[in-house]
């Protein structure tokens, strides 16, 4: 059967079709759909893990006690799994294990872009580049396979084009793999120092296994046509590169990796005239190629960042592109993401936005769009739960350069389970004074609402247990912790005095949901009447001031002609956020 | 010989589902097919693409600029955004509706008069479509999507292919009579 997916639907299917029993990720664009659709597998017990280490150890222990088992997550999320997976690449598996790592040349939704295909090479562990959708499907069925039968971790690096673009899908039947014995097994489960110094030379004997087998395998396949250019591509670039060079050119596709093949690539090196290498992010082919003592083009003609599209090889090439049509440029306008109507983060930011001599430590959720206009509302974002740890450091340095000023860390509640906890904990053990602020809006919003620890639902949709994120953080240490409402200003207010009063440890929790999200019957008991009601302008009060915009919520509207502020009533939800700011009460509510 | 078309639109208005349709139909129809979209941040408002290959074997998922055979916006000004990917002799299909952005609202920026007859200028082919508002007298703004959906379906003359069970199999069951009647209102719209 024929089927249409993107190239995560047809991970997901793979990892079905292989015979897989555990998956486990942490949500992260442009993975996330990944673990949503093996979710769907009765056959395949799928869960989100509060992080990317946890994913990939899960992955591990499914593995070692018999099953086929995987971890998925966007590229920055390997470097939080990376302590695992270098060990685990030494260990090898029981049952077949695939790590998935979803890179992102241009960076559409990720703080940089680092290239995982290094870390293959890195850990020593095997690796494919799928292309398509159908050669994700029928590279996880294949790397199962071999992950077993060389004993090793393998992994797939895909990109974003390649998880989101939807291309025909041949689907098969699911293999039938039994869960294999756990046996104790110290030498091999057990990385003691003097068990990984005799695992640490096996690898490169099995290296040297997967360099012969990447030689042979048909994943790294040859078309040999006009003989004066040849292309050596890898993933999407192969036909971004196929697009401009056409069907004249010879084409080394490289599937397989990790290891490369050295003697393919000399032959086909050897065949033609001269070499283009079209990879994306690092030269890690062109570097390969140039060990062997060819001189390719490549980083010499094109970027070293950004994708490999075919406009941008046309144009590197020759200087050419496309004819397009004149416009008029300087009418667009610019549409800037931001947060949405009823947003619980709004409420806190604008009040926080105000304030003087804080610096605001932020983190990575749709909250990080408050570093912009009109919050200006974060001083810094790094990674993944660094907002306590990166606001600990930096109040200790204030606090000894005797500079006066407070530090308000913020993240949400995904990113406090993901690593926030225990950044946490170094503010209570170390004696931090930061005023440590948990968004709890009840769900992973982002990356488009994925349950969490603090939830109560699972990946599969089932009750679980429910952190509470209160009593967790005084059984930490913490002493001063506020909850408030977040679309009551004058409580944020009030909560935000009373802690930066304080010269100790405090933490404030806002708790109200994601508009967008699902709710469960408990949001219903607890947030009562949320989102039900709507708040509109009383046009003959409004002095058309424009305040109210000040909060930057999209719902409203100016209206020029009249110098009077409207309220779209199709979009508006009553956070009643505009009508506290109003300063004469012209905002009113409507059930 | 590739054919591309992209759709354009803001977050909320169905862009990707069309797409979806418009993709399925066209595999069915027996063409290679390839569909690509960036949606990262299209539920906080910002714009959204979804490119659509097809032809006998299509390579890249990604339409180069310069190169659409149609762009289809299901707000004006994203037309306009779109414009660099046409290619000189392309098609716009156009809904003759305007969603303001942030910069708008607040003031930074002012929303131009004259967006369509700006695409009219670039574009051999316009077709304006009044999509939301038929949308809104058929009872739901959200059939938006597929009355454009059947306009495009017209002029790309791809009547033959079993639109109604694509629908039935990618809509809620409480939206398919919504959504057919939408089809065929937007099929009608084009003279």
């Amino acid at each position: 059967m024929k089927k249409l997916l993107t190239g995560n639907e047809a991970i997901a299917r793979g990892a079905y079709e292989a015979g897989v029993r555990h998956a486990s990720a942490y949500p992260g664009t442009p993975s996330t759909e990944i673990l949503e659709n093996i979710a769907k597998y009765e056959e395949i017990y799928a869960e989100w893990a509060p992080n990317e280490k946890v994913a990939m150890e899960s992955a591990i222990g499914a593995s070692m006690a018999g099953v086929r088992s995987m971890a998925s997550m966007k590229h920055v999320g390997v470097n939080v799994a990376a302590d695992p997976i270098m060990t685990y690449a030494y260990m090898g598996v029981n049952g077949g294990t695939v790590l998935i790592s979803a890179d992102e040349p241009g960076m559409f939704s990720s703080q940089n872009e680092q290239d995982n295909r290094n870390y293959a090479k890195h850990g020593k562990f095997p690796m494919m580049e799928p292309a398509d959708s159908q050669e994700c499907l029928d590279m996880m069925k294949a790397a199962f396979d071999l992950s077993e039968e060389y004993n090793v971790l393998f992994m797939i690096r895909l990109v974003t084009r390649v998880c989101h673009s939807k291309s025909i899908v041949e689907l098969g039947e699911r293999k039938d793999v039994d869960v294999k014995s756990w046996e104790p097994n110290p030498m091999k489960y057990v990385a003691l120092p003097a068990h990984a110094r005799i695992l640490r030379v096996e690898i490169e004997k099995r290296t040297e296994i997967l360099r012969e087998f990447s030689e042979t395998c048909p994943y790294n396949r040859v078309e040999m046509n006009d003989k004066k250019i040849g292309i050596i591509a890898s993933g999407p670039s192969y036909y971004y590169a196929k697009e401009v060079f056409g069907d004249e050119a010879s084409y080394l596709k490289l599937g397989f990796t990790w290891p490369l093949p050295p003697k393919k690539i000399t032959e086909f090196c050897n065949a033609v005239d001269e070499v283009y290498i079209v990879e994306e992010d690092d030269p890690y082919i062109e570097d390969f190629v140039r060990s062997l003592g060819f001189k390719p083009h490549g980083k010499d003609l094109f970027p070293p960042y950004g994708e490999m599209l075919p406009g941008i090889l046309r144009k590197c090439l020759n200087g050419e592109e496309l004819p397009r049509v004149e416009y008029a440029e300087d009418k667009v306008i610019k549409r800037p993401p931001t947060l949405c109507s009823g947003c619980p983060h709004r409420g806190f930011f604008y009040r926080l936005g105000k304030r003087k001599d804080i610096m605001i430590s932020g983190d990575i959720g749709c909250y990080t769009l408050a570093a912009g206009p009109p919050y200006n509302a974060m001083n810094s974002c790094v990674c993944m739960g660094a907002s306590f740890s990166v606001g600990h450091g930096a109040q200790q340095t204030f606090d000894r350069a005797g500079v006066n000023k407070r530090v308000v860390a913020v993240l949400g509640d995904s990113t406090f389970f993901h690593t926030g906890i225990n950044s946490l904990l170094n503010t209570v053990y170390n004696k931090s004074r930061t005023i440590s602020v948990i968004l709890d809006n009840r769900i992973t919003a982002m990356t488009g609402h994925q349950n969490n620890p603090g939830s109560g639902f699972t990946a599969k949709g089932e009750p679980a247990g429910e952190i509470q994120i209160e009593p967790l953080v005084r059984a930490m240490g913490i002493k001063h912790v506020r909850v408030v409402d977040p679309n009551d200003l004058d409580a944020v207010d009030k909560a935000l005095d009373e802690l930066i009063a304080i010269d100790e440890a405090s933490v404030l929790i806002t708790r109200w949901p994601c508009v967008l999200k699902k709710f469960s019957q408990e949001d219903i008991d607890e947030f009562e009447g949320m989102f039900s009601t709507k708040n509109f302008v009383n046009q003959e009060v409004c002095i058309g001031c424009r305040k109210c915009q000040k909060t930057g919520c999209p719902s409203l509207e100016f209206q020029d002609e009249k110098r009077k502020m409207l309220i779209n009533p199709d979009t508006c939800v009553g956070c009643d956020v505009c009508m506290q700011v109003c300063p004469v009460q012209a905002i009113q509510k409507k059930k | 010989m590739t054919k591309n078309v992209l759709l354009t639109g803001v977050g909320g208005q169905g862009t990707i589902l069309a797409a979806k349709m418009l993709t399925i139909g066209l595999m069915e129809h027996g063409f290679d097919v390839k569909m690509s979209e960036i949606h990262g941040m299209s539920q906080r408002g910002g714009d959204v693409i979804s490119q659509v290959r097809y032809g006998e074997k299509v390579l890249s998922p990604i339409i180069e600029k310069g190169s659409a055979d149609m762009i289809v916006a299901f707000e004006k000004m994203e037309a306009l955004r779109a414009m660099p990917y046409l290619r000189p002799n392309g098609t716009v299909v156009v809904n003759d509706y305007e969603i303001p952005s942030m910069t708008v609202s607040t003031g930074l920026e002012t929303y131009a008069k004259d967006v369509i007859d700006e695409i009219k200028k670039s574009a051999e082919k316009t077709f304006v479509v009044d999509a939301t508002k038929l949308a809104r007298e058929l009872g739901n703004s959200k059939a938006t999507n597929v009355i454009l959906l059947g306009t495009i379906i017209k002029i790309m003359s791809l009547e033959d292919i079993d639109w109604e069970t694509i629908i039935r199999n990618n809509v809620k069951e409480k939206f398919v009579d919504l959504n057919l009647k939408a089809l065929k209102i937007g099929m009608d719209s084009v003279l």
